[in-house]
């Protein structure tokens, strides 16, 4: 059963080890590599939510005539990575803009963040 | 930090070849697996490498980054175009006026498994080409302003 | 002790997550008819083979409108940052 569920324990495992990095990392880039991780979790999550049992990709070009897995899923999937990439663009600007200010990217050392 | 010979080579000779690779993703968006974000992504990729095997000077003096802008704009206005070109014909906004009409993109397709033609679907393939310019565009000038940002000295 | 409570709350998250996929079947989705209906119809009406191509630029295209212009906000964001530090250094410094 749980075998048979590999792409649901992937997601499970890839949602803690990103939402770990961001709770218990002190390095901004390393949370942000959480957070992409966590974006990951979530794209597999919603493929692996369209597949049906022996599908191919909805496309008709030079098709086997089979089952079509849900291409609604993979439609949002590509706008949800996306909207990741430029999220991950922004972050990272705030992340060089935050090492010139202060000289450190160690929240535990950006006391002004805090209050 | 400037790279060896044999990197800037290499680069050169895959920087052309990314390219048509990233176009043809683009172009051919509605027959096969890809489209305007994947190829746009795929020639950023191109950007990219160029970044890395080069200085940050040397890139400096040939890229424009007004250009680079211009080019997103260019693709976003071009995406909004296609967008009123349905409420011209009197149609929805967004509505694909090119299926199907025998104009531009406009053959239709047999129905269920064929071998594609690559003059059909309509609008679509014109919203491929402006999101693709688009994603070009703004990936390449995320790179360069995150490469002109680490470069220099903190202050 | 701040850091054993917040350690101690995500391992009780972590194990209850873990019991998510015993409650799901892979393979076998709930409900088809909205992508069923696109399968079917989605070649003739959009004259794409790429039913997911048709999909993103046809049946939800004010969906690909908003994330171009996110795109777009975020290029605008980075460019804006970058480019008023540049300017902003010679009188904003102390």
């Amino acid at each position: 059963m749980v075998l048979y569920n590999l792409p649901y324990v992937a997601v499970v495992v890839l949602t803690i080890i990103g939402l770990g990095t961001i709770v218990l990392k002190q390095n901004l880039i390393k949370i942000f590599l959480g957070i992409m991780i966590l974006e990951s979790a979530v794209n597999l999550f919603l493929v692996s939510l369209g597949y049906r049992e022996g599908g191919i990709a909805p496309i008709y070009t030079n098709a086997p005539d089979r089952v079509m897995v849900l291409p609604t899923p993979q439609a949002l999937t590509l706008t949800s990575i996306v909207i990741g990439v430029a999220t991950t663009a922004l972050l990272l600007s705030f992340a060089i803009i935050i090492w010139k200010k202060y000289g450190s990217i160690e929240i535990g050392f950006l006391r002004r963040l805090k209050e | 930090m400037r790279m060896s010979k044999i990197v800037r080579t290499g680069a050169c000779i895959l920087y052309p070849l990314i390219i048509i690779f990233g176009l043809y993703v683009v172009v051919h968006g509605h027959l096969t697996p890809g489209g305007g974000f994947q190829g746009g992504a795929v020639i950023a990729t191109a950007a990219a490498l160029v970044l890395v095997a080069f200085s940050h000077e040397e890139i400096a003096g040939m890229v424009r980054k007004a250009f680079l802008s211009a080019q997103e704009s260019l693709g976003l206005l071009l995406f909004i175009g296609a967008g009123i070109l349905g409420l011209l014909a009197g149609a929805p906004f967004f509505a694909n006026i090119l299926a199907n009409s025998g104009l531009l993109f406009g053959l239709p397709v047999p129905p269920g498994p064929n071998p594609g033609d690559l003059n059909t679907a309509g609008v679509i393939p014109v919203m491929n080409i402006a999101v693709g310019v688009e994603v070009w565009g703004g990936l390449a000038i995320i790179l360069v302003y995150l490469f002109s940002a680490t470069g220099g000295e903190r202050t | 002790m701040k850091k054993v409570l917040v350690a101690a709350i995500f391992l009780v998250w972590a194990a209850g997550l873990c019991t998510i996929p015993l409650f799901l079947s892979f393979g076998d989705p709930a409900a088809t008819d909205m992508d069923t209906y696109f399968i079917r119809t989605g070649q003739a009406a959009a004259a794409a083979n790429n039913i997911v191509t048709s999909i993103v630029f046809d049946f939800r295209g004010f969906d690909t409108l908003g994330e171009s212009v996110v795109l777009f906000t975020a290029v605008t964001g980075v460019a804006l940052m970058f480019r008023a530090r540049k300017e902003g250094e010679e009188h904003e410094d102390e």
